[in-house]
């Protein structure tokens, strides 16, 4: 009888980047529910126009590279840059301003760069920065969670999805009525205007460790990423560097003068420090790849968060953040290669 | 010397695999009975093949050597039953995937009858180690492992360094394989007797016995066994089920705790490694005057209707052992000898059973696979990887075919057990891309020693001619001034003679191409 020759292992991969990508996106579901809960239904939106602006982008790209767009459309990749994208941007955002960032994480930081597993830059992350140096004035236009006691204007599903259309509010609200500052941009604020931190921590917009509302998202973003690390979908040392990094100078800070530094707990539960340590640092493509080097990266990600919130001219700094680290990759990896077994510790690491 | 550590290593990264290992050992034992035909392969052992001893129309017994050991690693080959040899030809064989090799053909005679025995054989402690070496190199015995070095070259060559123990080999990592547990349950004295042969053949104290944690009967009767045998160089150690625990240089590290040196052997760090079935082959032939001729193979996989163990005869055709075990199911689409994992891939059953052949395994079609997408870096594959490589980066230097940063990136300490593809997300045939950067190095190694080579005996030749150049014009200076004294007609000689010695010249340098071209690697 004869039979068909192939090649060892005849075991086959259980593991694809599709079904990566997808339980990445799974988990991060009970996050943007809570965004949802607590500003709206805006996120929804914004996933919507970056999905369909990353997608479409990622799809002419790749006819302009004389390849099948659904090559790269299949594995999801586009789709999880999207909704991270997506994710850091304020509920009301107007559609054109997503999709600049959308297109831009496409075209530039991924497909110029060779397309998936080449680009040396987050895409998502790129794509936010772009957006906040074109449209500064935009990123600012955060609403108020929606909290019982607090007594803001809030826009209904069909407000903000004309607001995403047209960028206009309803002739009855005002930028004024309907949207606030973030918690960290209070802090910077207040911090700078000579209130302690305390005073700060006491305006009605805070909660127990961050912003209200926000807190509660953090707390949802960890469940997912807690989920992906026991699914082993991403391994702890790239979150653990990030609270690291973060928490360390944050904590001697803190313990040194509480007056004009912001807790701990504050740092980590505020802005997008979550969503950075679980889903955005962990894209493997742009992180280092020895466990040694994933932990210094995090690390480093973690320290420039914290100088940047703390001297820099953002209120946050995940993405400036995680950029510079993405251009130091290439060099963590030089330097942490791990031994070889049966060359001996004097070889070099 | 690294100081003798005895304590247990750990293995960094492998695998946990899906064991599919009762389904051939769910029923004892089988002995397959003796085929109308075998087919001898001349190469069943690393070195150079075999060399016939007897011609197409002779009748043999069994047991009677019929290929004599070729070169410094080759072992003879034994006749597994008495027949006749019909021919010695070209037949497909598992060392080449199917592809047709040298083998001698045996027809039985259906007695199975035996070469008489020696009387008054001496026992093994008689042995000096060294006689003891060249007495195991007769009959015909190998690492049945399935890398087949010649056992007695491999002694040989331990104990030239600063050998302190012998570890046996009962450690089947690989899914599907139980031929190893199956040769333990039931014929564990003749593991631990052929453990103490061994340790005399080499002339050390200490021998660990592995036995994986997954294998409670095997490990139970090799522990009975050592207690009848009473032998306290003799210790049983339990490893971890972890793919690829039962790799040489993975084992030792394992059971001792030593890291085998890149390019090195386990016996640089003091041990040498048999597997379990060598150790009782070991035992048949020098307790018994058995020699190498037949083993314990698993058949199995979905793809054969009656998964089972059998101790069959070298020579055995795939085809007949697979109607033994009850013929093959409508799934069997892949015939594979060895593992899952690392085992080769056949393209006709007609290949016999050899003495490499642990394991017939029979797979049914792969499911469709999604398309290969490039590396995202995960990283997945280094974490698995039990040689702490980065696989990523050898794709990567691979596709660039950079073959310096190929060698500092450890390509050639990748021991291909396949646990990156595995992993891989992006469906990277990643071993398959190593194994064969691996071939190409190898080739290029081989080349440049050949031409190394070339270029010596060239420049030996070039010195050779200039002397003899130097030499004859001497003479002919020599003769001419003789001539010179004797006059015109000597001198018309020795011109004549000065033109045939350039035409010997010319005729040399027409050789020269020739030369250069070396036959034998
Ligand atoms: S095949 Fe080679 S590179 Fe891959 S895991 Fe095994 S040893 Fe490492
Ligand atoms: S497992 Fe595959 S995708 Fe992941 S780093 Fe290794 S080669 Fe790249």
């Amino acid at each position: 009888m004869k039979f068909e020759r192939r090649e060892a292992p005849y075991i086959r991969p259980a593991n694809s980047v599709s079904l990566v990508m997808l339980q990445v996106l799974v988990a991060l579901v009970p996050a943007v529910a809570a965004h949802v809960w607590f500003f709206g239904a805006g996120i929804l939106y914004n996933i919507v126009v970056a999905v369909i602006f990353c997608a479409g982008a990622e799809a002419l790209v790749m006819r302009a590279r004389g390849r099948a767009p659904a090559e790269a459309l299949a594995d999801g990749s586009a789709i999880v840059a999207a909704v991270l994208l997506a994710f850091a941007l304020p509920s009301l955002t107007p559609w054109w301003v997503t999709a600049t960032g959308a297109v831009f994480a496409m075209v530039v930081a991924k497909h110029l760069y060779g397309g998936l597993g080449y680009n040396l830059f987050n895409p998502a992350m790129a794509g936010y920065v772009v957006i906040l140096i074109a449209f500064p004035a935009d990123m600012a236009l955060w609403v108020a969670p929606r909290m019982g006691d607090l007594d803001y204007q809030h826009l209904n599903a069909l407000q903000t999805l004309w607001f995403t259309l047209s960028g206009e509010l309803p002739s009855a609200m005002s930028f004024d009525t309907v949207s606030r500052a973030t918690p960290l941009d209070l802090m910077k604020t207040g911090l700078a205007g000579m209130q302690t931190a305390a005073e700060i921590r006491a305006e009605p917009l805070m909660g127990d460790f961050g912003g209200r509302g926000w807190e509660w998202i953090g707390n949802f973003i960890a469940i997912g990423g807690i989920g992906l690390m026991l699914r082993k979908v991403i391994r702890w040392h790239i979150p653990v560097g990030v609270g690291i990094g973060l928490l360390v100078p944050a904590t001697i800070m803190y313990m040194i003068d509480a007056g004009s530094h912001a807790s701990p707990g504050f740092h980590l539960f505020s802005g997008a420090t979550l969503l950075c340590a679980f889903f955005i640092a962990t894209d493997p493509v742009s992180a280092a790849t020895s466990t040694t080097g994933r932990l210094i990266y995090g690390i480093g990600i973690g320290l420039l968060i914290y100088a940047i919130r703390r001297f820099g001219a953002y209120a946050d700094g995940v993405a400036f953040a995680v950029l510079t680290m993405n251009m130091l990759v290439p060099l963590i990896d030089r330097y942490t290669r791990p031994p070889i077994v049966g060359h001996g510790p004097e070889q070099p690491g | 010397m690294t100081a003798p550590t005895y304590d247990l290593g750990t293995l960094h990264g492998g695998l946990r695999l899906d064991p599919h290992k009762t389904e051939s050992t769910a029923a004892r034992l089988q002995q397959m009975p003796v085929p109308a035909q075998l087919v001898l392969p001349l190469t069943q052992h690393v070195g150079e093949p075999a060399q016939p001893l007897v011609g197409a129309g002779d009748v043999v017994l069994k047991g009677q050597p019929i290929a004599a050991a070729g070169t410094a690693l080759g072992a003879p080959v034994h006749a597994p039953t008495s027949g006749r040899v019909l021919a010695i030809e070209p037949w497909p064989v598992s060392r080449r995937h199917g592809d047709p090799a040298p083998a001698i053909v045996i027809e039985s005679d259906g007695l199975d009858q035996a070469m008489p025995i020696i009387p008054g054989a001496l026992s093994y402690q008689e042995y000096s180690p060294e006689a003891l070496r060249a007495h195991i190199l007769d009959g015909g015995i190998v690492g049945l492992g399935g890398a087949v070095f010649p056992t007695a070259q491999k002694l040989a060559q331990a104990v030239s360094g600063p050998l302190d123990m012998l570890i046996l080999n009962g450690v089947e990592c690989e899914p599907y394989i139980s031929c190893d547990d199956m040769l333990m349950r039931e014929h564990a004295d003749r593991v631990v007797s052929g453990a103490r042969i061994l340790l005399h053949a080499i002339d050390v104290e200490r021998c660990f016995i592995a036995v994986e944690s997954d294998k409670p009967e095997a490990l139970l009767a090799m522990a009975e066994a050592l207690g009848r045998a009473a032998d306290e160089r003799l210790i049983l150690k339990q490893v971890p089920t972890i793919y690829p625990s039962g790799g040489e240089d993975q084992l030792v590290q394992l059971v001792t705790n030593r890291e085998v040196p890149t390019g090195g052997l386990p016996s640089d760090v003091g041990c040498v490694v048999q597997n379990v079935g060598t150790a009782a082959a070991v035992d048949d032939w020098v307790s018994r005057q058995e020699p190498l001729i037949s083993r314990v193979t698993t058949i199995t996989g979905p793809g054969i209707a009656q998964p089972m163990n059998v101790e069959v005869r070298i020579g055995t055709r795939v085809a007949d052992l697979a109607a033994f075990a009850g013929g093959y199911t409508d799934q069997a689409a892949q015939l594979i000898i060895g593992g899952a994992m690392t085992g080769k891939s056949m393209s006709t059953d007609e290949v016999p059973i050899v003495k490499a052949s642990n394991c017939i395994l029979l797979l049914p079609a792969p499911p469709p696979q999604g398309p290969e997408l490039p590396c995202i870096r995960c990283g997945d594959c280094a974490s698995v990887c039990p040689v702490r490589l980065l696989p990523q980066q050898l794709h990567w230097y691979y596709a660039a075919d950079d073959e310096a940063q190929l060698r500092e990136h450890g390509l050639l300490d990748c021991i291909e057990c396949g646990c990156c593809d595995l992993v891989c997300p992006s469906a990277i045939p990643l071993t398959a891309s190593f194994r064969r950067a691996k071939g190409r190095i190898r080739e290029l190694e081989d080349e440049k020693a050949r031409a190394a080579r070339a270029r010596r005996r060239f420049e030996n030749r070039q010195q050779r001619l200039a002397t003899e150049r130097e030499e004859r014009n001497a003479e002919l200076r020599r003769q001419k001034d003789n001539a010179k004294r004797a006059g015109p007609d000597a001198i018309a000689e020795i011109m004549q003679r000065k033109q045939r010695t350039t035409d010997d010249r010319k005729d040399d340098l027409d050789d020269d191409p020739n030369d250069n071209r070396d036959p034998k690697p």
